[in-house]
């Protein structure tokens, strides 16, 4: 694999090499880490909004610049700006305020965070990424620090300092591992989304980011399909289908009176390989004769404004329940999503809830009540999955997936900010017979980052992309050697669409897969014709012409 | 090395103060009766507009880090402690921080090794040093409550006999004495000789630490060392307990600079990291029950946002639509 914005795998390789067993990277002889250089170069950032995007989103400065530049055009008064921000935040979020004034520096976080431990720059050890800012709030909002200012580490705003933020606050993926180990609870993920959204007030941002914004607030995704491009596409992966299994599966579309609507990131439904997933949830529903629509209006699970700002977020998750209503449907089922699941679990209701026009979730099916999910009225595809399997509701054949030896990636944001582990597994080991759990220190609340998430999925990002994601690749590569996986299960559509770069580039030979891309292989159809090749058309093990009698 | 100095030299300089003081300036009143009533007064108040400070900040969302299973479905087996679903739980799981360190126990060392791999150890030291220094903290300071109290409750009787049950000195040796200073000293070889520890601390991390050393070994040869005359002490708590402002009697010098320097420590908390006593509880990651799709959480400013209606893009998209098939609401 070649990209202009990374090391050759061997050359990265190599330089991991000679820095073991030191994690940290540089000599620093005694340097504070304030006096230790910014350095933008290939690879290491992501470029910025383009100006017809901010003005799109109405969002500050717009115009042509680029990390690297001397001279970032920051608006006059920005140092205003981003202290009445910050004044602002500390003031509306307890957590931002706390979070500043409560670590002990105590450094249980440092070694935690996959850009660190890819990286070896001291500042993405959570607690300095962190400090970037506590020193300058210490300079600005406490009075004795400022007295104290060399003692207490605080430091004045300027440009420098910006420029560092954005450095360093895109290269954490807000995927909080580091506030599991943390003895205050200190979420820097938490401390990232501020920043990025004073960042932003200024109009220093990410062009990946604010883009799949502009587009998600248009057109509803953040792909920017426009809503007959949505269909077809989806129509083009029935026809695959059928081709598979000689099963028609009807999907419908914007339908009124469906009893569930069912959202997914976008992902699924035009980038490879989340389109198999996306085959794979649409055979599921045929087969339990699910009575559910998609909506081309609301057709994008992943909230993007997440990565930008708390409006932002609000803005694009209003869609779901707005076109809910609309619909007349009585519950929403979502998808397979990292970020998607941590805005509709932790913020959903909250921003755009109460959803009294909905009907607390019931599986029609099972008659299943989702008790949690009682008042957001949307239900993970995972649990209704498992909730089907769990009362037989599904014709299962794990061997089709023999041709898989599988092993289970946790997304960051299911992970940390909802909390479900089992269900997938459970899932997963129905539909498949070899299942292989990654070393411990790397799964379920520790698992690591893919190291692409929260908007930093972008190409010219790759070289801090692979580092950020070697954590995760070495764990692969462990069960790799040890039990010969080849497939990477995962529950995330930024997972789906990072993880096969990652793979190829640390791990060559392992594939990503969705989870209900292999339930799909797995669910033995009514009508179906005799099923040799999985969904990716790769002829699967003892299916073939050859092995025909049993 | 000036972040490790700077603070130890004002940990000298401070210890100074009262020996001055008391040596040349006679100010035994000042250092005996003003500065301990002024030092808890700035404690007290402090931490009060500290946690106001806090709890006056709005929690607008439901953000728990979830480090265990959900409540979901009836089978799955949940972690209550990790990810509790309701506040009595979220409570545990704060208490078993405050008290357990919990999350610290988790605490792991990763190394990178050939290959290049990435392996984690357990790695303990931090958890067993904090939990020692705290709780040894703990007990010393409730062991002073003797000089405060005009009879001894049973409970802290009862906590020194534990605490001096090896009784190897005269006066009996506390325990938590030794595991104070030896907490104390790995605390700050930790900072020193691990790299990435070095980078990240600041003068204010190792001046507490220098501060409660400085205690803590005076204190220490007070009681076994000079042995400082323990009735006029007596005395003076006494009186300070009942709010008195009597003069007190002549007291060793050393004694002084031991008052001075916890009344420093006092007065310092409510203005560095050392607050960090009060955020704990107030750590929105730990102390909300994961339960926000049951339970409805309320920000009390939730702004109003415009977003595209439906409306707006079927308006925009109509005509596409339709001839895609899709159903729309206006022809
Ligand atoms: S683990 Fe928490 S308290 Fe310790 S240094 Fe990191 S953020 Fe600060
Ligand atoms: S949230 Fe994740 S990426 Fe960000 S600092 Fe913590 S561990 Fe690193």
């Amino acid at each position: 694999m070649s990209n202009k914005y990374a090391l050759k795998p061997d050359e990265l390789k190599k330089e991991f090499e000679q820095k073991k067993p030191r994690l940290l990277k540089g000599e620093f002889g005694g340097k504070d880490w304030w006096d230790l250089p910014v350095e933008f170069r290939d690879g290491n950032w992501c470029f910025p909004a383009k100006p017809e995007v901010l003005d799109e989103l109405h969002f500050a400065n717009p115009r042509k610049w680029a990390a690297t530049d001397k001279d970032w055009q920051l608006p006059a008064g920005w140092e205003k700006t981003i202290r009445d921000g910050m004044k602002d935040r500390l003031k509306r979020f307890r957590s931002f305020k706390v979070f500043m004034d409560s670590c002990v520096r105590c450094g249980a976080c440092a070694d935690k965070c996959h850009f660190f431990l890819g990286t070896g720059d001291p500042k993405n050890m959570p607690v300095l990424r962190a400090e970037l800012v506590r020193s300058v709030y210490r300079n600005d909002f406490t009075g004795l620090a400022k007295i104290l200012k060399d003692f207490s580490g605080s430091r004045t705003l300027t440009q420098d300092v910006i420029k560092e933020w954005h450095m360093y606050f895109h290269q954490c993926t807000e995927c909080r591992r580091c506030s599991v180990f943390c003895p205050m609870g200190i979420d820097t993920a938490e401390i990232t989304m501020m920043v990025r959204e004073l960042l932003n007030l200024i109009g220093v941002n990410n062009n990946w980011i604010l883009a799949p914004v502009a587009n998600c607030n248009r057109t509803g995704n953040h792909l920017g399909i426009e809503p007959h491009t949505f269909e077809q596409n989806i129509m083009s992966l029935v026809d695959d289908i059928e081709d598979v299994t000689g099963v028609k599966v009807n999907p419908t579309f914007n339908r009124k009176g469906a009893e569930i609507l069912f959202i997914t990131p976008s992902g699924d439904v035009f980038a490879d390989p989340g389109v198999y997933t996306m085959m794979g949830y649409l055979l599921l529903f045929h087969h339990i004769g699910l009575d559910y629509t998609i909506s081309t209006y609301a057709s994008e699970g992943g909230n993007f404004g997440m990565f930008t700002s708390n409006e932002m977020m609000k803005k694009i998750n209003a869609k779901m329940y707005h076109e809910a209503k609309r619909l007349g449907v009585k519950w929403i089922l979502g998808g397979e999503c990292g970020h998607m699941w941590r805005v509709v679990h932790q913020y959903m209701n909250t921003m755009n809830g109460p959803a009294d026009f909905l009907k607390e979730p019931v599986s029609p099916i099972t008659g299943t009540k989702f008790t949690n999910a009682k008042t957001t009225k949307m239900v993970h595809i995972a649990e209704f999955t498992a909730d089907l399997i769990k009362h037989g509701k599904l014709k299962l054949d794990p061997t089709r997936n023999d041709h898989l030896r599988t092993t289970f990636h946790d997304s960051c944001n299911v992970a940390r900010g909802m909390g479900m582990f089992e269900e997938p597994r459970y899932v997963l080991n129905k539909v498949c017979n070899v299942f292989h759990e990654m070393p411990e220190n790397t799964i379920k609340e520790q698992t690591f980052c893919c190291g692409s998430g929260s908007g930093l999925n972008a190409e010219e990002f790759m070289d801090t992309r692979m580092r950020g994601g070697f954590p995760r690749a070495s764990a692969v590569a462990h069960v790799r050697e040890k039990h010969k996986v080849d497939s990477l299960v995962t529950i995330c559509a930024i997972d789906r669409a990072s993880l096969p770069a990652l793979m190829r580039y640390w791990n060559p030979g392992v594939t990503v897969y969705g989870l209900h891309e292999l339930v799909g292989n797995a669910l033995i159809m009514q009508g179906e014709k005799k099923r040799t090749e999985d969904l990716r058309e790769n002829p699967m093990a003892g299916f073939g012409e050859g092995d025909d009698d049993e | 090395m000036k972040k490790v100095l700077k603070p130890l030299i004002a940990v000298i300089v401070l210890a100074l103060i009262p020996w001055a003081g008391i040596t040349y300036g006679k100010l035994d009143y000042v250092f005996a009766i003003v500065i301990p009533y002024a030092a808890a007064a700035i404690l007290v108040l402090g931490m009060f507009f500290r946690l106001i400070d806090w709890i006056r900040r709005p929690v607008p969302f439901n953000i728990p880090t979830t480090c265990g299973q959900e409540q979901s479905l009836d089978w799955v087996k949940t972690n209550p402690l990790e990810c509790p679903s309701n506040p009595f739980m979220a409570a545990v799981r704060v208490l078993s921080e405050v008290f357990l360190f919990r999350s610290l126990f988790r605490n792991t060392k990763a190394e990178l090794h050939g290959g290049p791999k990435l392996v984690y150890g357990s790695h303990k030291w931090l958890w067993l040093g904090g939990l020692a220094f705290h709780w040894s903290m703990l007990v010393i300071v409730i062991r002073h409550a003797r000089f405060f109290l005009e009879t001894l409750p049973m409970p802290i009787g009862l906590l020194e006999t534990f605490d001096s049950f090896l009784d190897v000195t005269v006066p009996a040796f506390y325990l938590t004495d030794a595991l104070a200073l030896a907490a104390i000293t790995f605390l700050v070889l930790r900072r020193l000789s691990d790299e990435k520890m070095r980078l990240l601390s600041l003068s204010t991390d190792y001046f507490p630490l220098f501060l409660f050393g400085a205690i803590a070994v005076i204190g220490i040869s007070m009681r076994y060392v000079t042995k400082v005359n323990v009735m006029p002490v007596k005395a003076l708590a006494m009186t300070l307990a009942h709010f008195g402002f009597d003069a007190p009697e002549p007291i060793g010098v050393l004694f002084y600079v031991h008052l001075f320097l916890v009344c420093v420590l006092l007065a310092y908390i409510p203005f560095s990291k050392l607050v960090h006593m009060g955020g704990i509880f107030l750590s929105p990651t730990r102390n909300l029950p994961n339960n926000s799709r049951a339970r409805r959480h309320v920000n009390p400013w939730n702004p109003d946002i415009k977003f595209r209606t439906y409306a707006e893009y079927e308006d925009e998209f109509r005509e596409k639509m339709k001839k895609a098939g899709l159903p729309v609401e206006k022809q």
